[in-house]
């Protein structure tokens, strides 16, 4: 059964210069119960999608249904439906978080007598309830993404939202957020529809839709997007690497892509077909080893370029600094 | 509107509500700022120009001057408190936190009416919190007075911060603050007969203050504590009473077509 349905959805913004089409007629469904990721670089338009289906914006064109409400003639449905964990903090720092997670019942109308038993759960499964009468101002930032996913959930939500739920953190935290994600599927009936840019993440997904300029290039589970990469991914540093290229291209019929001085080929069963290669080459190889491919090279191969995680860890770096500058 | 909807907007109104009271309650720092400045105005310009004034304003004073601009100054403070409170709406959009409201199951309208619950309800607090300084001025007030002031400052109040809302709800920056702060808020404050009476000034000042609805607020004030008025009350709380339904009905069109 499918919690969420997206039929040919697009969204175009108005700027000075024209239109921009952020998410051009994207068509998908996420299954019931499902973990399922965005995956896509900076301004691929994740996050517009994510508001579309969270009510925030209204598409341009499509329709979509979740948990089957229609998104916009159902608004209020779909929002008591869905919790949300937002790339950018939404917590109202002057309220101690107890206070913020009521405020949150009481707008989802959480029942009075359930409250306060469902506030301590999730407040424990994040491990903040020995912090629950601190202002929310003291809180490090994994601990207020720790609270903004256990407020998404207070609510019994049959979808939770989570966009870019690590960003900003540091590796220690974002694996700890991922093991209160593996910890929640277990323990609740909930479908987790997330947004990344980190390759590792959306390998943690049932299912991946990779999305690059508005519009889902591939969409499928991580091990099957991977075998689209013909097994097992080679790399190896010649000395004469023209030659050396030729020379694997006409023996294996493979296409070697060259990267940063390296040549890179994709072959089946890696692990018997290097001793032979090694044996075999008419020219000296200086270094060569063998992976099994990452989603990293199914985004290479569907687009041509690296998703670049540098480029955008120092673009999330800045944004927050100018976010703390503001305060 | 089924009326489960309909309990569900009640009820995210009062949590706004709720948000905006308990907020205000622990910001002490704010609520003696709030306090201190009207009182500078009142003693300190109040009695500087007193010593001048009389003479020249004659007898449309009809007495002390300290006395003539007290219900003025509980006027300012509600006029800056009802602002203040409406404008954080801008704050609650930096933070992120207006993002947590609009995904909520509620009408957007609700969200609008909540903030303007929430700012009259401190705005009266903060109003009453001036009662404190009409022994000091010659004024006496009585239970009576008070039990009447309540309702007219939330009156008031309802109608400031609902054009408060109205002017914020599309700002996204602490930057629009000085433009609300100059062409609303002390525009409103002097040309609301405050400071000074309203009678025998310049035309084009008239037209100002007949169209200021800060005007028959204080003129409203004034007449419960001094028994000086300029219009009727009937006329004074209809006015502002009119002017508050046509603002919190913008607000609410403009948050219900969403951000």
């Amino acid at each position: 059964m499918n919690i969420i349905e997206v039929v040919n959805l697009s969204k175009n913004f108005k700027t000075k210069k024209g239109f921009i089409t952020a998410v051009k007629d994207v068509s998908f469904n996420v299954k019931r119960g499902e973990l399922f990721g965005f995956l896509g670089p900076n301004g691929a338009g994740k996050t517009t999608t994510i508001n579309i289906l969270c009510t925030l914006l209204a598409p341009t064109s499509g329709r979509a249904a979740l948990n089957s409400y229609d998104i916009v003639s159902n608004p209020n449905e779909v929002r008591q439906s869905i919790g949300l964990v937002f790339q950018d903090p939404s917590l109202d720092e002057r309220l101690t978080a107890r206070e913020n997670l009521e405020f949150h019942a009481m707008l989802y109308n959480v029942s009075k007598s359930l409250r306060n038993d469902r506030i301590k759960y999730v407040l424990k499964m994040v491990e903040l309830y020995e912090r629950k009468d601190d202002m929310v101002n003291t809180f490090s930032g994994g601990m207020k993404r720790r609270l903004e996913i256990a407020r998404g959930l207070l609510h019994y939500p049959k979808v939770l939202f989570l966009d870019e739920p690590t960003l900003g953190l540091d590796p220690q935290t974002r694996s700890h957020i991922w093991e209160y994600i593996h910890q929640l599927r277990k323990k609740e009936d909930i479908t987790i529809f997330l947004t990344t840019h980190y390759m590792a993440e959306a390998e943690n997904c049932d299912r991946v839709a990779i999305i690059d300029y508005g519009e889902i290039i591939a969409i499928d589970s991580p091990d099957n997007l991977k075998k689209q990469i013909g097994g097992d991914v080679v790399s190896l540093v010649a000395e004469e690497k023209a030659m050396a290229k030729k020379t694997i291209e006409k023996e294996y019929s493979v296409s070697v892509m060259e990267d940063d001085g390296k040549l890179y080929f994709e072959v089946k069963e890696g692990e018997t077909f290097l001793p032979k290669f090694i044996k075999k080459a008419d020219f000296k190889i200086l270094s060569i080893s063998l992976r099994r491919p990452t989603l990293e090279d199914v985004f290479l191969k569907l687009t041509g370029r690296h998703i670049r995680e540098e480029a955008a860890e120092a673009d999330t770096a800045l944004k927050i600094h100018a976010r703390r500058l503001r305060k | 509107m089924g009326p489960d909807e309909m309990n569900r907007n009640l009820m995210g109104i009062y949590t706004i509500w709720l948000r905006d009271v308990r907020r205000f309650w622990r910001d002490k720092p704010r609520i003696i700022g709030a306090t201190i400045q009207p009182a500078l105005f009142l003693f300190l310009l109040g009695t500087g120009l007193g010593k001048g004034i009389i003479g020249s304003f004659g007898k449309d004073l009809k007495g002390d001057y300290l006395s003539f601009i007290y219900p003025g100054i509980i006027g300012m403070s509600i006029l800056f408190t009802s602002i203040f409170s409406a404008i954080s709406i801008i704050w609650d959009r930096e933070i992120g936190f207006l993002k947590e409201v609009m995904v909520a199951p509620i009408s957007r309208w609700a969200v609008a009416v909540g903030k303007a619950f929430g700012g009259s309800t401190v705005s009266v607090f903060q109003g009453c919190l001036m009662l404190i300084f009409a022994p000091f001025v010659n004024v006496h007030i009585n239970l009576i007075m008070v039990a009447t002031l309540i309702p007219l400052i939330f009156l008031i109040a309802f109608s400031i911060t609902s054009l408060g809302i109205v002017a914020a709800a599309r700002m996204h920056s602490m930057q629009g603050f000085q433009v609300i702060m100059n062409f609303l808020v002390l525009p409103m404050f002097f040309l609301s007969g405050a400071m000074f009476p309203i009678t025998n000034l310049p035309k084009w000042m008239d037209l100002f203050i007949a169209i200021n609805p800060l005007t028959y607020g204080v003129d409203a004030l004034r007449g419960i504590i001094l028994g000086m008025n300029n219009y009727p009350l009937i006329m004074d709380v209809g006015l502002i009473a009119g002017f508050g339904i046509v603002m919190i009905s913008i607000a609410m069109v403009i948050f219900g077509k969403g951000e």
